[in-house]
């Protein structure tokens, strides 16, 4: 198994009221009466310096990811956090996870395929090349685009990335949304012909299928733990088998909200208030902003309103408290032991290969998350490490970052 | 209750399977609905006493048919697209009304092709933009319970009951799929360039609008009637943005009296 942490940047002291206050988290949360910018330039440099810490501490890969006009996550540029990380840990086996650029608002896309190059040259190839579509808040709402249009946007930018990564002619591009003469990208990246490509996602069907379809890792990003994710996940491998594709667990990746402590007990003092500040204010959120018109094929739509589960998740998250959270799953917290119990669990239950841990969530101190860093990787990464690898090996991790494969290993 | 028939036609280029609601008979009146979807109104049941009303209904929102929308992108291909479907209909001219997004479609139409249009009327259309009053995004409003209070007069009254009350998934999976099929054309901001066309528009135009019509304010009619040369205004008192619903006998009587003369 690969252990990543993930880190969301998020505004770590909004008002107790905040949800009672205020619309929303996402689109309409005023800045000037909700932050500092000097403050916010202190919670960037915690953010790196808490991914650091992780790299240092042994983590597989840092991830960052992008997201707009926002106090639930707000780095509307990953691939500036990414640099920095990747600059930072030059000579550190740890790979930089991007999760990354929005292809959809990035106009042209192929500024991603030339962000990410530099990433990967600068890190001296350690660059993992994430493709996400982005929320509807991100990119209908804040960044104003068609909703019905997002997926073949999406699928049209990505085409063009893989292409100016792959061919070694200048070429020209006439496709629907995006008309380039002459591209050429420079830099390239180091890993040829492109880096690994990873989709992360929230559960839609038709994302499954091209995350199968063109062999690339699947990262579900539910925040609604493992047990809820179990059916979800359960269609994945059904897609993956569709495409003709192997059970790999690499194929999968999932991110879960981690907090260790020495003792149960005591994680439950650390950790109630900043899981519930996570589940309460940074995911509060009108339902229907989740579901705008178009975002979602027909079908999606179809299915999401004839069972409306996440709608429901959502609507249910402020009745939780920290014990509920822990209980269902959402949170895996806990003394050592039990935090790796239940992520030993957890990656059975789902076939995880990547696992992606959020160590600081919502109002944590950085002085709490560097500790529960330094308890996950000093007490509770080691044994689940080995997990997977007797059977398959990780194609969708740099290269030249991946454990060496066992001896019979799944090409 | 009008016998409504159903016409199924190929068009553009045999991509689109167009649906075509027609009921009654006379001379024609064709009705472009607004984003919510088609709904067969007491207005449509008054009109087609006198005349054929033909109801084509937006591509995408045909049941059995939702990726139909993929074929049309912009504004000129949509109306590119209803010159093909009159054409196909065999109206080389003919009456047009339009509600709401409708309306801007009709707008458009009459603008494109002074032949197509012989008169028009424009039920509280979208289409223009004003900074200091601004159209709220439909599709960003929760329909059961906020959407009636910009769309109805009375947003607790039997109408906004009839129409939201009721949890009846496959209406609701209608209405959000034909907002989406029309909001490809209006995202995020309802104004693509209409204002640049509007003075070719030369049919006699009928622009009417219900006074607290909360979702498109009726700043807009003068808007609209300035632009249009030869407009005029009809404004409906204790009528929200569903005038076909709201004001049936209302909405009919101004029609018909504008048809006829």
């Amino acid at each position: 198994m690969y252990i990543s942490t993930f880190h969301l940047m998020p505004h770590r002291e909004l008002p107790d009221d905040f949800e009672k206050r205020y619309q929303s988290v996402w689109v309409t949360p005023p800045f000037h009466e909700l932050a500092d910018a000097k403050r916010v330039g202190q919670y960037y440099n915690w953010t790196l310096d808490e991914l650091i810490a992780a790299a240092r501490a042994g983590s597989d890969g840092i991830c960052t990811n992008e997201h707009h006009q926002n106090a639930y996550g707000f780095m509307p540029s990953p691939n500036l956090m990414g640099s920095v990380l990747a600059r930072a840990t030059n000579g550190l086996d740890c790979a930089i996870v991007q999760m990354g650029s929005t292809l959809p608002a990035t106009q042209p896309p192929i500024r991603i395929a030339e962000e990410y190059g530099m990433i990967d040259a600068i890190s001296g190839g350690r660059l993992v090349a994430g493709m996400p579509l982005g929320t509807p808040m991100d990119i209908n709402i804040g960044y104003g685009i068609t909703p019905i249009e997002q997926r073949e946007r999406y699928r049209e930018a990505h085409d063009l990335i893989v292409k100016a990564w792959k061919s070694r002619e200048v070429f020209a591009w006439n496709g629907k949304y995006f008309q380039l003469a002459f591209v050429n990208v420079w830099p390239r990246p180091i890993q040829q012909p492109h880096p690994p490509i990873w989709v992360p996602g929230s559960g839609s069907t038709s994302t499954f299928h091209f995350a199968a379809q063109h062999n690339y890792c699947y990262c579900f990003l539910s925040y609604f733990g493992y047990k809820t994710a179990a059916n979800t996940v359960k269609k994945y491998w059904e897609v993956c088998q569709q495409h003709g594709r192997d059970l790999n667990p690499y194929r999968l990746g999932f991110a879960q909200v981690v907090g260790v402590s020495e003792t149960d007990e005591q994680a439950e003092r650390d950790y109630a208030k900043p899981v519930e500040y996570l589940y309460h204010k940074l995911l509060h959120i009108p339902v229907e902003w989740i579901g705008v018109p178009g975002h979602q094929d027909y079908q999606s739509l179809s299915n999401s309103l004839r069972n409306p589960m996440i709608g429901q998740a959502f609507a249910t998250l402020k009745q939780k408290r920290y014990k509920d959270f822990v209980n269902e799953g959402f949170a895996i917290c806990g003394s050592p032991g039990t935090v790796r119990d239940r992520l030993k669990e957890l990656c059975d239950a789902l076939r995880v290969g990547n696992l992606m841990v959020l160590l600081h969530v919502g109002s944590m101190s950085h002085e709490l998350t560097l500790k529960n860093i330094q308890l996950f990787f000093d007490e509770v990464a080691g044994p689940l490490r080995s997990k997977w690898d007797d059977e398959w090996e990780n194609h969708w991790w740099p290269a030249s970052l991946r454990k060496t494969a066992v001896q019979g290993a799944s090409a | 209750m009008t016998a409504v028939a159903e016409q199924r036609l190929n068009v553009w280029q045999g991509k689109i399977r167009a649906n075509v609601k027609i009921a009654g008979s006379g001379s024609p009146v064709v009705f472009l609905h607004g984003a919510g979807g088609l709904v067969w109104d007491g207005f449509l049941d008054r009109l087609s006493e006198r005349h054929t009303v033909y109801a084509p209904e937006f591509p995408g929102t045909t049941a059995g048919d939702p990726d139909a929308i993929s074929h049309l992108d912009n504004i000129w291909d949509l109306v590119l697209y209803y010159n093909d479907l009159l054409d196909a209909l065999g109206l080389r001219s003919a009456s047009v009304i339009g509600h709401s997004f409708g309306g801007m479609l009709a707008a458009e139409i009459a603008a494109n092709n002074h032949e197509r249009v012989s008169k028009l009327v424009l039920i509280c259309p979208i289409g223009l933009w004003r900074d200091e009053t601004p159209i709220p995004n439909w599709m960003l409003i929760t329909p059961a319970t906020d959407l009636p209070k910009y769309l109805f007069y009375e947003p607790d009254g039997p109408l906004a009951r009839m129409a939201f009350g009721q949890a009846d998934v496959e209406a609701q999976i209608k209405m959000v799929w034909s907002m989406a099929c029309t909001g490809k054309f209006v995202w995020p901001i309802p104004d693509k360039g209409l204002h640049k066309r509007i003075h070719r528009i030369q049919a006699p135009t009928l622009v009417v609008w219900g006074k607290q019509d909360r979702l498109v304010p009726p700043a807009y009619a003068n808007e609209f009637a300035r632009r249009i040369p030869g407009s005029r205004v009809e404004i409906i008192d204790q009528a929200g943005h569903v005038l076909g619903l709201e004001h049936p006998s209302r909405m009919a009587e101004l029609t018909e009296n504008f048809l006829k003369n």
